[in-house]
Formats: C-alpha cells, sequence, structure tokens
C-alpha cells in the first residue's frame, strides 16, 4: 500500500492506506486519533471539522493522498498546543459557558469556532451574528445559543 | 471496639449533628458492605415516602438481632453503592445511561452535597447491564433524577455516617466534636484526617443495615447551585470516549447494506465474492437487516456497501406514503363527543420526524461461541442484554453488556438496534465488529417520531368552557424496548398488548392544566409497519402543541387576551407563576412590526410546570433569507422559558436541557420531518432533514429556572419540548393571521434533491479542501 506522510498536530507521521481513504478514516481508524467525529461523511453535518494549514476543513471529505507531507493537519487534540496553552481560549470560554451537553459536536464546533474567529479577524473585524449563523455544524442537542455566547467570550481572547 | 472488629455486636452509630432537635426527619435504611474500603449503599427503589420503619428521629436505633439477621440474609445485589477509596475520591456507577442530559454530574452533586465533598472527588461512571436491577435500569421518561435522587443520597450519607464514626475512633473525639468539610473531618479538639485516609479504616467486614436522616435542604450548599458538566473537559479536549471511540482489540469497522425501503430484506447478493476482495474488506455477510461489510477503515466499508449488488423484498411500508398513511390516520380516528354548547375546533398533523442523534446508531460486539461482550450507548440495558443473549442462544449471564456515553439520544438509545446487528454479525462472522450506521441508515431506517393527527373540539358558553375534547390518532408508537423489563417487552410484542401499552403511556403522560370542564383526551394507533419509537417528551408536543393552538384560538374567539386567558384557567399557583414569569420577563404584549409577533404556550408534566414565551419574525426578507442548502423560513428571535422542576439539582444544567427543548420546539414547527415517498422516506442528510441550526436559532434565549417550590426534583431532559414548540406554532399563528395545522410549516415544500435509494449511502466526497475557511 501507499505511503502518506504529513505533520499532524505537530508531529509527522507516516501512513501506509491506499490513496483514496478520506482523512477522517485514517485518523479515526489507522492512527487512533479519535476528537473528530462521524456524523455523515458527506461535509454536511461538521462534526469532523479539524484544521488544514490553520484553516477549518472536514476530513471525510478529502482522499488522504492530497494532503502534501509539509502539511499541517490539527485535529481537537492538537488545538491547545497551536497556542502553547493547556487549554485554547475557545476550549476556555466552552468551558466557562458549559456548552457541551452531550458533547460529540463540540470538537468540530470548537474547530469551527476558531476558524471563523480568525477568518473575520483576517478581515479585520470582530466575529458578527452574522458570521455565527454562517457556521452550518449541526448541535442535535441544540446547545446553539451556548455556543454564539462562548464564541464571541472565545474570540476576546484570541 | 475498632471499626474492625469482627464481633457480632452492632456498631454504634454516628450522632446526628446539627439537626438533631428536628422532629419527624425521615430516616433511610441503607447498607454498609463488606468490603476493603468503605462501600455504603441503599436500594435503588428507595423513594421519598418509603422511609425506613424506624420510629425515633433521635440517635440511630440498632436493629435487634433478628432485624439484623434478616438484613444481612436480605439479597443485597439490587443495590447501589458509593465507594470511599484511599486517594480520597468516591466512585459511584450510575445504573443509567448519559447520553448529555447531565446526569452524571447531577449525580454527582448529590454525593458531594451528602458527603461534604468537593464535586471533583467524585467520580461518576455508567453501570454495566444489572438484571437484578428488573426494573429499574431504564432511562427514559425523563425519570433519572426523580427515581435516584433519595437512594443515592441515602448511600452517601451512610458513607460519611461511617467516616465520621471511624474518624471519632482515630481523633480520639466523640463524633459531636467532629466537622466534616471539603473532604477532611476535624475535630473540635484539634486534629483532623481526610476521607482517603479513613477509607480502609471505615469498611465494612460484613454487610450490615443501617438507618441514616439526610441532610435538610436548609443546609444544601451543592444542590441547588449551578454547576458545570463533570465532562466538560474531556468533551471540549476531544478526550470524551463513545463507542465508537473505543479501542477494542480486532473490532474492525463494519457497516451495513441496507434496503431501498423501510425494513426490506435482502432476496440475493450477485457479487458477494468479488466484494469480499475488495481493498481493505475482512468479510461480507448476509445478516436480518441487509449485508455487512467488516474492513480495515469505514470508508472501505462504506465502498464495499455501494458496490453491493442486492435484490431486495419489500418492506414494511411498501408503497406508502405521506398521503396514504394520513387517510389511514383519518379512518382510525375515534369520534369526537357531541358538542355541549358554541365550540372552536381545530384539526392538526405532525408528519414523520427523524429520531436521530448526531451519533449515529452504533456498537461494538465481541461474540465468542461460549460468551459475548457489546459496548454501546443503552438506555435499556437489560433488555438489550436478554435479547441479545437469546438471539445468540446464550445465556444472559454469558452476554456483558457495557454501557458508555451516548452522542445524544432524545429517546433514541432506548433501543438497540445497533447493538443486536453488531452481535449477530460478530456471531457470523466470529470476529469482533465494531458497527457504525451511516447517516442515511439513520435518517431512512432509523426511529421515527411517528406521524400523527390531533382533533380538537372545545365547548363554550360565555366565559366558561365547558368541555374539551381530544382524539390523538398516530402511527403505532413502539414501546418494544419494555421500559427496562423484558416481560414487559414481549407482552409489548403482541398486538393487543402493545395497543393498550400506547393507551396506557398515553393515559399516563397527559393531562389537562386548564379548567377546561369535562376533559377527554383518547389515543388511537395504527399501522406497525414503521421504525418508531419514544421519541424525546414522547406524544406530548404534538398534543400540547395542537391544545395551545386551540385555547388561542378560543381566546381570540371570545375576545381576550392570550396570555390573560390561559391565565385565567390554569388551575394553581405553580402553573400561573411560570406563566407570569414569562409574560413579564419577555414583555408580553409589546408592539411588534407587521408579520412578527409573541405567542405564550404552558405545559405540565414530570412534576414540572413549564411556560415559553417566543417571538417569531416571518417577514419576507427574513423568510427569504438565502442560505445554502438550507430551510431558511420564519426565524424566532427571542425565546424565553420558565421551568419549575420542583428542586432543581442542577440549574445549569436544567437550562442547557431547556434550550435543547427550545430548539427542537423550534425544528418541529418550522423546518423538521421525513417524507415518506413509495415505502421510504427521502431524507437521507442533515442536509435534508432539517434540524434547527444557528441560521435558526434565536439570538436572544433566556431561561428562568424558578426557586424550589415542591422541594423534589422533577424531570428535565424532556420538559422544554412541548411549551417550546406550543409556543412557536402559536407565534406564527399570530404573525402571519393563520392558525397552522400541518407540522412543519414546510412540509409540503421538498427543499432537497432526494439522494439515490440504490446504493443506499452516499460516496463521501474529495473536495473537502476547495471548502476550507
Amino acid at each position: 500500500m501507499p505511503e502518506h506522510t504529513f505533520r499532524l498536530n505537530g508531529k509527522q507521521v507516516t501512513v501506509d492506506v491506499a490513496d483514496d481513504v478520506r482523512l477522517l478514516w485514517v485518523l479515526r481508524d489507522v492512527l487512533g486519533v479519535t476528537g473528530p467525529k462521524y456524523g455523515c461523511g458527506i461535509n454536511v453535518c461538521k462534526a469532523c471539522t479539524s484544521h488544514h494549514n490553520g484553516r477549518a476543513f472536514n476530513p471525510c471529505s478529502v482522499q488522504v493522498k492530497d494532503i502534501e507531507p509539509t502539511d499541517e493537519v490539527t485535529t481537537i487534540e492538537g488545538l491547545a498546543a497551536t497556542v502553547g496553552e493547556e487549554l485554547h481560549p475557545m476550549q476556555q470560554a466552552w468551558l466557562d459557558h458549559d456548552v457541551a451537553q452531550c458533547g460529540y459536536c463540540q470538537p468540530g464546533q470548537i474547530m469551527a469556532a476558531v476558524a471563523k474567529v480568525r477568518q473575520a479577524a483576517d478581515q479585520g473585524r470582530e466575529i458578527t451574528d452574522a458570521d455565527i449563523d454562517e457556521i452550518r455544524n449541526i448541535c442535535r442537542c441544540g446547545t446553539y445559543f451556548r455556543i454564539r455566547e462562548a464564541i464571541k467570550d472565545g474570540a476576546r481572547n484570541m | 471496639m475498632t471499626a474492625l472488629d469482627p464481633s457480632p455486636q452492632p456498631q454504634p452509630q454516628p450522632r446526628p449533628e446539627s439537626d438533631a432537635h428536628v422532629v419527624g426527619r425521615r430516616r433511610f435504611l441503607g447498607y454498609v458492605l463488606a468490603a476493603p474500603t468503605l462501600v455504603a449503599a441503599a436500594e435503588l427503589g428507595l423513594r421519598p415516602g418509603a422511609e425506613a420503619a424506624v420510629p425515633s428521629p433521635g440517635v440511630a436505633e440498632l436493629l435487634d438481632l433478628n432485624d439484623l439477621l434478616t438484613a444481612a440474609a436480605r439479597p443485597t445485589a439490587n443495590l447501589i453503592s458509593v465507594a470511599v477509596h484511599a486517594d480520597g475520591t468516591v466512585s459511584f456507577e450510575l445504573p443509567r445511561a448519559e447520553v448529555g442530559q447531565g446526569i452524571t454530574t447531577s449525580t454527582a452533586m448529590l454525593i458531594a452535597e451528602e458527603m461534604d465533598l468537593p464535586l471533583e472527588k467524585v467520580r461518576v461512571t455508567l453501570a454495566n447491564a444489572r438484571p437484578e436491577l428488573l426494573f429499574n435500569q431504564l432511562t427514559g421518561g425523563s425519570n433519572t433524577t426523580i427515581s435516584t435522587y433519595t437512594p443515592i443520597r441515602v448511600a452517601a450519607a451512610i458513607a460519611k455516617g461511617r467516616l465520621l464514626h471511624a474518624a471519632a475512633i482515630e481523633l480520639d473525639a466523640a463524633i459531636t466534636d467532629l466537622t466534616a468539610r471539603a473532604g477532611v473531618i476535624t475535630s473540635v479538639l484539634g486534629g483532623q484526617i481526610d476521607y482517603g485516609a479513613l477509607a480502609a479504616k471505615a469498611a465494612g467486614v460484613r454487610t450490615e443495615q443501617v438507618s441514616v436522616e439526610l441532610k435538610p435542604r436548609s443546609e444544601f450548599e451543592v444542590i441547588g447551585t449551578p454547576r458545570g458538566r463533570i465532562d466538560a473537559l474531556a468533551a471540549v479536549t476531544g478526550r470524551k470516549k463513545f463507542a465508537m471511540d473505543l479501542d477494542v482489540p480486532d473490532a474492525l469497522p463494519t457497516m451495513v447494506c441496507r434496503p431501498p425501503t423501510i425494513n426490506g430484506t435482502v432476496d440475493s447478493v450477485a457479487n458477494l465474492a468479488e466484494v469480499r476482495q475488495m481493498p481493505g474488506v475482512t468479510d461480507v455477510a448476509v445478516i436480518y437487516t441487509g449485508v455487512a461489510v467488516r474492513a480495515e477503515t469505514f470508508g472501505q466499508c462504506v465502498d464495499g456497501v455501494r458496490a453491493l449488488r442486492v435484490s431486495w423484498n419489500a418492506g414494511s411500508a411498501a408503497g406508502k406514503s405521506d398521503e396514504s398513511v394520513l387517510r389511514e390516520l383519518e379512518s382510525a380516528e375515534l369520534p369526537l363527543a357531541a358538542p355541549l354548547a358554541e365550540t372552536v375546533e381545530g384539526e392538526f398533523t405532525f408528519y414523520f420526524r427523524g429520531n436521530s442523534a448526531l451519533e449515529p446508531n452504533c456498537a461494538i460486539a465481541d461474540v465468542r461461541t461460549d460468551r459475548a461482550e457489546i459496548w454501546g450507548a443503552l438506555k435499556s440495558p437489560i433488555v438489550a442484554q436478554e435479547t441479545i443473549a437469546a438471539k445468540l442462544g446464550l445465556p444472559p449471564s454469558a452476554v456483558a453488556v457495557h454501557v458508555v456515553e451516548g452522542g445524544g439520544s432524545f429517546g433514541r438509545k432506548l433501543f438497540f438496534d445497533a447493538a443486536l446487528e453488531a452481535a449477530e454479525i460478530s456471531q457470523q462472522l466470529g470476529k469482533p465488529v465494531k458497527l457504525m450506521w451511516h447517516r442515511a441508515d439513520d435518517c431512512r431506517q432509523g426511529r421515527t417520531h411517528p406521524m400523527s393527527t390531533s382533533r380538537i373540539r372545545v365547548s363554550y358558553a360565555g366565559d366558561t368552557v365547558l368541555g374539551f375534547d381530544q382524539r390523538h390518532t398516530s402511527v403505532s408508537t413502539d414501546f418494544g424496548h419494555g421500559l427496562g423489563e423484558v416481560l414487559t417487552a414481549m407482552a409489548a410484542q403482541l398486538p393487543v398488548g402493545d395497543l393498550g401499552f400506547s393507551e396506557t403511556i398515553f393515559q399516563l403522560t397527559q393531562s389537562m392544566p386548564y379548567d377546561f370542564g369535562v376533559t377527554a383526551q383518547l389515543l388511537s394507533e395504527v399501522d406497525k409497519g414503521f421504525n418508531t419509537g419514544s421519541m424525546r417528551n414522547i406524544y406530548s408536543p404534538d398534543v400540547t402543541c395542537a391544545r395551545e393552538l386551540i385555547v388561542d384560538r378560543l381566546a381570540a374567539t371570545t375576545g381576550r387576551d392570550p396570555y390573560r386567558f390561559r391565565r385565567d384557567f390554569l388551575q394553581d399557583d405553580r402553573s400561573r407563576a411560570v406563566l407570569d414569569k414569562v409574560a413579564e420577563v419577555g414583555g408580553w404584549g409589546r408592539a411588534m412590526p407587521a408579520n412578527m409577533a409573541q405567542g405564550i404556550a404552558f405545559h405540565a408534566e414530570y412534576h414540572g410546570v413549564s411556560a415559553a414565551l417566543v417571538e417569531i419574525d416571518c417577514r419576507p426578507e427574513t423568510v427569504n433569507r438565502p442560505i445554502r442548502d438550507a430551510v431558511s423560513g420564519p426565524r424566532v428571535t427571542k425565546a424565553i422559558f420558565a421551568v419549575d422542576v420542583g428542586l432543581a439539582v442542577n440549574p445549569r444544567g436544567l437550562e442547557a436541557q431547556m434550550m435543547g427543548g427550545i430548539m427542537d420546539g423550534i425544528a418541529q414547527v418550522l423546518t423538521s420531518s421525513l417524507h415518506l415517498t413509495d415505502g421510504y422516506f427521502l431524507e437521507a442528510s442533515w442536509d435534508n432533514y432539517f434540524y434547527t441550526r444557528q441560521w435558526n436559532t434565536p439570538l436572544d434565549v433566556q431561561v428562568i429556572v424558578m426557586p424550589p417550590t415542591t422541594g423534589e426534583p422533577g424531570g428535565a431532559g424532556e420538559l422544554g419540548v412541548a411549551a417550546s414548540m406550543s409556543a412557536v406554532a402559536c407565534a406564527y399563528g399570530r404573525a402571519t393571521g393563520r392558525m397552522p395545522t400541518s407540522f412543519p410549516i414546510n412540509h409540503g415544500t421538498l427543499s432537497f434533491e432526494p439522494k439515490p435509494t440504490e446504493p443506499p449511502i452516499p460516496e463521501s466526497p474529495t473536495d473537502g479542501l476547495d471548502h476550507a475557511y
């Protein structure tokens, strides 16, 4: 089987897996990194949201062969290390607002929130309710309102 | 005598502390169990009112020898127990399923309260299936805290009493000279010792029954205070483990190729051998629900499922559609009572709704010739164990069922469809499997909230309501999860028994909170061809929504304000208090622009009362706001919810449950339904089945947890749905000037292009990087 290598949460990893296997399964089934969750497999529910070179993406919809050796993939497990802290400010905001219910979607929600705040910052502005309306991540427990509050709080500390 | 004295004399009991003077405090019986460190226990059936038959409120009575022998001989297997460990932590195995509703946190709070221990020192895990608990290991009906509030505290109080007793010996002090605080016992004479150091010294050398008083509510420092979830850190760091995250050796990913129609069956497979040769695939096998594919990765399972060429037999809903089911319901509707005077009437239709959580159906099974092990989020693990054992041909005692924390449930995980399938596949392959349903499987073959209709006739004369008649007609609700007891599960498989059971549940859950004269609410059910279940709040969202819309119409017909009208007819102060609260906080009656309106509604259940006030925006520019692959539609802009559950153990958790209920209510009125066509549901994705998303979420949500009233906790998990759904429907009716009668309001417009049914699951895209942001 072909070998694929990329950077995952700050470390170079190498896997032996077919080219077309989606990255979500490389992370979960091959590498045992289970923070990104399966919720649909077709880039709709966003439960697997992680970062690719700092931008939010959904590994359920990317073939492993499309990840370059120097690409940095960050999952929820590696988020805090990107700021050199025990917790990323967005994770802390999630705790402060007691956002999670079942918690299944929350790794993806947090990764999406961080990217959305960065996106606004790159445009030289603070995140707005209209930005948050664009976040497509499903939370079937319906914690959306606490998510909104936590994103705004977390953004202030990013 | 020391704590470890094996002699048969009963041990002295700790003297009741500061409240020893309280007359009439109830005592409860529990146990100290023989164990290396302290383990205190109580019977799970223990409820308020079932206090111990110990007459004196004073110093704990010692049981006489006869009682002691009886107690010693009594089976203690049905106990729940708290264990104190040498590291100062206390552990408890909760015989319920945590699926997001927050019961591990509230349970830890009960223990922390009664033991005077910091919350972070309490570890709550989920118990394996324990068949000896019979009815008492079912998570449903918002009943967890109602049923466990007393026994958990009794066990914790006994543990604390033992610790005090052991400390008295260690510190050479009278128990009355000791204070327990934050896991440390301090003597007024000087000296202190922590719980960890006492764990072994306080251990029971034999099992004995003791009685105990519980901390009075006036001394609560934990119960009733808002606390964050104990698993929050694990959740936000990705460390929280769900079933599919477990590393069970050799349990490889497995999926099932499922039929194109509901409950279809395999006729033949053209290319089994070919699919077995696909990359990563280890096994392919025909099972009772389809064709199982086991592979190195789930991605390769998807490929295998999509490659299978299967001929299918028709399913249990062959040829059926929304229209045909509606006709079935209409023909099964029971007649209304004759009108008594002037009437207001209405008929409402509620389409099928998906009961899927975000975590799809899934389970791990490792079945060997003589035993089996199952892992899954199971709310009815005893029935699961019995049923799986029967299917495998093993005795139940040979089937270990591990209850894993679930990624949502909303009633869905009362059933164990995936666990049963996983067990069958594992047995057939002779290998462990990690079975997961694809999202499309969950949508099309999963459990649903049954489609229903509700017809109401209210008779009135002047300002008096003379009678309220409601006929609820529903596709059959499957209660075959047995509400925790396998005999009931078997009885429920009988057509007559099941029908009676549904009606019983209906009558037990429906009540009339208004003084509406002669009231009759009746259920009739039809058609067992669908996979249904007890979706969050079961019948109540639909029944209540219909009722509250008619209340609005009645108020309008008689020229009265919807809030005032409800207030005048509600039956008690608790009910009026929550209604008043939302009216006050939400500014009931404030002027709104055209096409915007408020709605208000009330619901009582689970020993609690609730009211919701929402504001909705139905202006064209809002309804038609563009959002890719989505239903935009009217937006609820504000939601105010007041809830009185009697006593909120964790107000912050209760608030979270009500928020979830609000989002469910919004979804069920505005966006969420399944479309039945030719024996299958068109939906196969979260962008087909539109649960509430951020763009539908109100920007102003306030939940008001009322101060304690009854002093006993009511249910929380399901309570938020009915009043929310009703308030949204009422608001929509007032904003548009037309009472909605069909739910969700957009059901008549298909907002997506249906995915094919063969192959049954879609291919994963490859362009994910193009959508990065």
